[in-house]
């Protein structure tokens, strides 16, 4: 793989993607800063394919490259996504493309990769492709421990009536950097429920992007983030409705301690194609820390006059009236605020697929033994 | 029951208390002896609630004066949780939903958070259940409400259920019981009344403060205190109740214009 000339003034990553990173005069990068990727080791890291030797759950095979070639990319231009920098380093970068198709009712499947200690850059790249009626639970798994950047980018394609249950638990370090794109097209009568939840990473740009290709669809958003410490999570979740009758219930949670920052942007796309569409977006951040900072912003386009779209935004710390209440009950206030805080994250991870609980979520995410 | 050779439970004399710059609680005096029902009634506005918060360790509350003596030790320097495990228990008029908290193993914490402070051994989930399921009959209440958040889209009377569970598994020596009648139908307060009476024994004592007689159908009162502008006015036994029922609050007016006319005798 291309190493860093010694007289390039470029980072490494910025000569991989073939452009400079995305600064803060950007609108999309305003609170993000990219500097922890600068210093990132010049290497490329070996993935190893999680399905390998393991034997496919029922209703999942793989595709061949001659069958999944012209699907590529497709959930990426129909989200807007194919531009975005992320999305060109791990082109770059060239990862190998897990490829796999779902028919019927298929059983569970986990996908877990772990960048651990190594340093540098591992790329991954999921592209599903659900046929017409067909469901799955799926679980993706990122987890590092070391000064790496791990670039995932998954692509899905729901045809008309499947069901995706599509959770994503990363959970980091304070070296190490994720860079996630979650692309899914839509087609009627389709049904997405993604939960995302992230936690330890120095730095994470999370984009979970949706098209309902012609409405009619139903799309259910979850996410959690949390940073501690100098940690930075940005999500930038992207929903465009392109026909009439589509549906969108999405909850984002933050939970902010030391000096941590975290970013949110909702953008929701609703087109004068669209009318009836029903669209919520609830934004909750808990701020525990005076230096931590939250910046949560809707952007919502609304242009069909026939449509119902709700939003709201909330940062806030523990409620003392909950405290209060568990108090009264001879539950001391260290004890009754870690329970608020479980319960407030769990709203988020009991989302995700079936299969989570054996990575213990809320008790990693909590650092304790939860 | 009146037993005048019964221990003191909760003697408060003289409280004060403010709400930010508004003072609420102007000198209330009270003396609870174990085995006795005490009630106190009176209009909105009246203290009533406010004194039941104060009791508990209400943060939003601050006391100016006077003193409150648990069994014999200064109730105020103790934090909300530590006079919990000692036995003194808030029964909320607004119980608090609180999402993402299971119902059962919160109830599980606060019972061993007492037991522990009572040299008991802590119930594990197994041994917990059991008591919960027995303790379940006090308030006829569905085994499901177990397995919801805290008290999470439960109605006005499951809310109120939930706090006479909890009284149940606390077994506290004080039970102050905060307009628990509210919002209840006649079923639902019949429920609550019978888990109140099976509760209450030689060795606690009860509080309860309401508005209305139609508790005090139910559970019979010991004493009853009239409450108004921060202080308790008049003291009486159950007739008391009754009085108000039938005549109203009207004369708490006279009364009090009557004291703010001769400030001398208000002490």
């Amino acid at each position: 793989m291309p190493l860093l000339s010694v007289e390039s003034q470029l980072p490494w990553l910025a000569e991989l993607a073939g452009a400079p990173l995305p600064n803060r005069r950007e609108e999309a990068w305003r609170f993000t800063d990219l500097a922890p990727l600068r210093d990132l080791e010049p290497t490329l890291l070996p993935v190893v394919d999680p399905l390998g030797g393991v034997p496919l759950p029922k209703g999942v095979s793989r595709l061949d490259p001659a069958e999944w070639a012209p699907l590529l990319d497709a959930s990426l231009v129909a989200t807007g996504s194919e531009a975005a920098w992320p999305v060109g380093l791990n082109r770059a970068a060239d990862p190998q493309v897990l490829a796999l198709r779902v028919t019927g009712e298929a059983d569970p499947l986990e996908l877990a990769w772990d960048a651990g200690s190594a340093k540098g850059l591992a790329a991954l790249r999921v592209l599903l492709v659900l046929e017409p009626g067909s469901s799955l639970d799926v679980l993706q798994v990122v987890n590092s421990s070391g000064a790496n950047c791990t670039s995932l980018i998954t692509e899905v394609l729901l045809a008309e009536n499947a069901r995706l249950n599509l959770g994503v638990l990363a959970l980091g370090h304070g070296m190490a950097s994720l860079l996630a794109h979650v692309a899914v097209k839509q087609e009627p009568g389709s049904a997405l429920s993604c939960t995302t939840a992230t936690a330890g990473w120095g730095l994470v740009r999370l984009e979970p992007r949706v098209m309902q290709s012609a409405g009619s669809a139903q799309t259910r958003l979850r996410g959690l983030q949390m940073v501690d410490g100098q940690q930075l999570a940005d999500t930038h979740s992207f929903m465009s409705f392109g026909g009439p009758a589509g549906e969108l219930d999405q909850v984002h949670k933050v939970v902010a301690n030391g000096s941590g920052r975290s970013v949110f942007n909702g953008a929701v796309k609703v087109p004068q194609a669209a009318q009836q569409t029903n669209a919520s977006q609830l934004s909750r951040s808990l701020l525990l820390s005076d230096r931590a900072r939250v910046d949560t912003k809707p952007e919502l386009e609304i242009v069909a006059d026939d449509v119902k779209c709700a939003h709201g935004a909330t940062v806030s710390q523990l409620q003392a009236n909950e405290l209060f209440y568990l108090q009264s009950r001879g539950i001391g206030a260290d004890q009754a605020a870690h329970l608020l805080l479980r319960g407030y994250c769990d709203e988020v991870l009991r989302e995700l697929p079936a299969m989570a609980s054996a990575w213990h979520p809320l008790a990693r995410l909590l650092g304790d033994g939860a | 029951m009146i037993r005048s050779d019964a221990p003191v439970l909760l003697e408060i004399n003289d409280l004060c208390a403010r709400v930010e710059d508004q003072p609420i609680l102007k000198g209330v005096n009270l003396t609870i002896r174990s085995g006795e029902i005490h009630a106190v009634m009176g209009r909105n506005g009246s203290g009533k609630s406010t004194l039941s918060k104060v009791l508990a360790g209400h943060p939003a509350y601050t006391v100016t004066a006077g003193s409150v003596l648990y069994r014999g030790e200064n109730l105020l320097e103790l934090a909300p949780e530590q006079r919990a495990r000692t036995g003194l228990f808030l029964g909320f008029q607004y119980p608090v939903e609180i999402a993402g908290v299971n119902n059962l193993e919160f109830l599980r914490v606060a019972t061993n958070a007492r037991r522990t402070e009572q040299g008991l051994d802590e119930l594990d989930t197994f041994a917990f259940e059991d008591l919960v399921r027995e303790r379940l009959g006090v308030v006829q209440m569905d085994p499901a409400f177990l397995e919801r958040g805290l008290n999470e889209g439960f109605s006005g009377g499951e809310k109120k259920r939930n706090e006479i569970l909890q009284m149940a598994l606390l077994e506290p020596l004080v039970a102050i019981l905060d307009e628990t009648d509210s919002g209840l139908d006649i079923d639902a307060l019949r429920i609550v009344a019978g888990g109140v009476n099976q509760l209450a024994g030689p060795d606690n004592a009860t509080l309860l403060v309401t508005h209305y007689q139609r508790l005090l159908d139910l559970i019979t009162p010991d004493y009853v205190h009239v409450m108004a502008a921060g202080r308790i006015l008049r003291t009486g036994g159950k007739d008391l109740a009754l009085e108000l029922e039938r005549d109203g609050y009207d004369w708490v007016d006279q009364e009090l214009a009557r004291l703010g006319a001769e400030p001398a005798e208000v002490g």
